[in-house]
């Protein structure tokens, strides 16, 4: 057997999962989708002593919109964005990310609260939320609570979850009219995670200027990187090729990914500005098109 | 701490006694003795292993069997309708020389019979796509979607293509 042995329990209500969390806390793992857990698992890199498996909590599975804003419960799984129709037309930039995730195979079984309290600063939806400014319920025997997406993502593979809380759902505002939205990457091979990527919001005034830019990272640091100064710089500003260029140097200013075999650090700053470009310029056609 | 499990494959129930970290592709090689599911890596990269969950593809070295229990699995051992004859994508899979050492087949197989009940028409570009989740180091690709097109018209067609292999 390839995982070392650990104890398992599969709580069928929400309730009886924080009760679990906060009686075992350090010592236990929480198990959604496991796409990325198993593999770490199988590897013995990650030897949890127990498994709190919250795939029979079906409570915590949906996809919902709350008074404008979309919720995503922990255990929709990443089939479910994909093909939700009401996330198509409010929220097309998750739409669009989601299908960088893996495989088919992968994303019929991985979940978003699995993608989000994992934190792999590779990965597309936690760049996506940075860039929709998503917030995320965190719940506990204690009690609940809601942070920011900036909050959340701490570091690498780090959040802001406490051993005993659970990633409940993704609370994600809506979107004015007349935004556009992108998202990019790239990877050598499809379905890898991404050397490189963009998430871009642009919404255009009534004079075609750029009215809010929202530019965030992926594979670009430790966490989701959002380009403040670059957005800052477009505000106002006509999109055309030489400011999307301008703000894109702009983004990725001071950014250091690490080096690795896959690209060297000047490589991908060179990949990230491109993206960024790309990103940019397909969010800003869309708005464009959007409010004619 | 192992526990009971109950679960169906290709339409038969199954039960098990099982330790929690048993993985659902070594349930269903070792104890339900269904051997056609190849392990390659197990890290969920290859695909070989794919199998259906309900009807989707997944991936069973990414599963552990107690997550299995109450639900349905389907392995490449239940796609054939018969002993003398193949499914249609089996038999366009055999016609088209899509497999050589045919390690990756049955993950490829679960994961285009699922693809072409969404997609019944696919171009070659979404078959591509579709296909990009499994490995194969023999045959280049080619000729597998060569074989997902054919099988795609065929079950598009019928009563046509039981005509034409009489």
């Amino acid at each position: 057997m390839k995982p070392a042995q650990f104890e398992y329990d599969d709580p069928q209500t929400e309730d009886e999962a924080l009760d679990l969390l906060a009686r075992h806390g350090d010592d236990c793992k929480v198990i959604a989708g496991g796409q990325s857990l198993v593999p770490l698992m199988n590897f013995r890199l990650a030897r949890p002593a127990r498994l709190i498996d919250i795939n029979r909590i079906d409570s915590l599975s949906y996809i919902r919109r709350e008074e404008g804003r979309l919720v995503i419960g922990a255990m929709a799984r990443h089939t479910h964005l994909e093909h939700a129709e009401e996330v198509a037309q409010g929220w097309p930039l998750l739409t669009e990310a989601v299908g960088w995730v893996g495989h088919a195979q992968i994303r019929n079984r991985g979940t978003i609260g699995g993608s989000v309290a994992h934190a792999d600063p590779a990965a597309e939806l936690p760049a996506a939320f940075a860039a929709l400014d998503a917030k995320f319920q965190l719940r506990s025997k204690r009690g609940s609570r809601t942070v920011s997406w900036d909050e959340f993502f701490v570091s690498e593979f780090t959040t802001a979850l406490a051993p005993d809380e659970l990633v409940a759902a993704v609370e994600v505002p809506a979107l004015d009219p007349g935004t556009g939205t992108a998202f990019v990457e790239y990877a050598r091979r499809h379905g890898d995670f991404a050397l490189g990527g963009a998430a871009a919001i642009v919404k255009l005034g009534r004079d075609g200027r750029c009215e809010r830019a929202t530019i965030a990272l992926l594979s670009a640091g430790p966490a989701p990187v959002r380009a403040k100064a670059a957005e800052q710089q477009l505000r106002g500003a006509k999109l055309d090729d030489s400011s999307i260029r301008a703000a894109s140097a702009e983004a990725v200013r001071g950014l250091r990914p690490t080096s690795d075999l896959h690209g060297s650090t000047e490589y991908r700053i060179g990949l990230l500005r491109t993206m960024t470009e790309r990103a940019l310029t397909k969010a800003a056609q869309r708005a464009a098109s959007s409010t004619s | 701490m192992s526990r009971r499990i109950a679960v169906e494959i290709n339409g038969r129930a199954v039960e098990g006694e099982v330790e929690p970290r048993l993985l659902l592709a070594d349930f269903i090689r070792d104890n339900a003795g269904l051997t056609g599911t190849h392990l390659g890596c197990e890290h969920g990269v290859c695909g070989a292993c794919t199998v259906q969950l309900d009807g989707h593809p997944v991936r069973s070295c990414l599963m552990f069997a107690v997550q299995a229990h109450g639900h349905r699995i389907a392995t490449v051992e239940g796609m054939a309708p018969g002993d003398s004859s193949l499914h249609p994508l089996q038999q366009a899979f055999h016609e088209c020389h899509a497999l050589q050492c045919g390690f990756c087949t049955p993950g490829i197989l679960m994961t285009m019979e699922a693809f072409l009940r969404e997609e019944p028409d696919p171009t070659s570009e979404r078959i591509r796509s579709a296909l990009a989740g499994n490995l194969c180091r023999c045959t280049g690709y080619q000729n597998i979607i060569t074989a997902v097109r054919l099988a795609a018209d065929r079950l598009q067609n019928k009563g046509e293509a039981a005509v034409e292999a009489s």
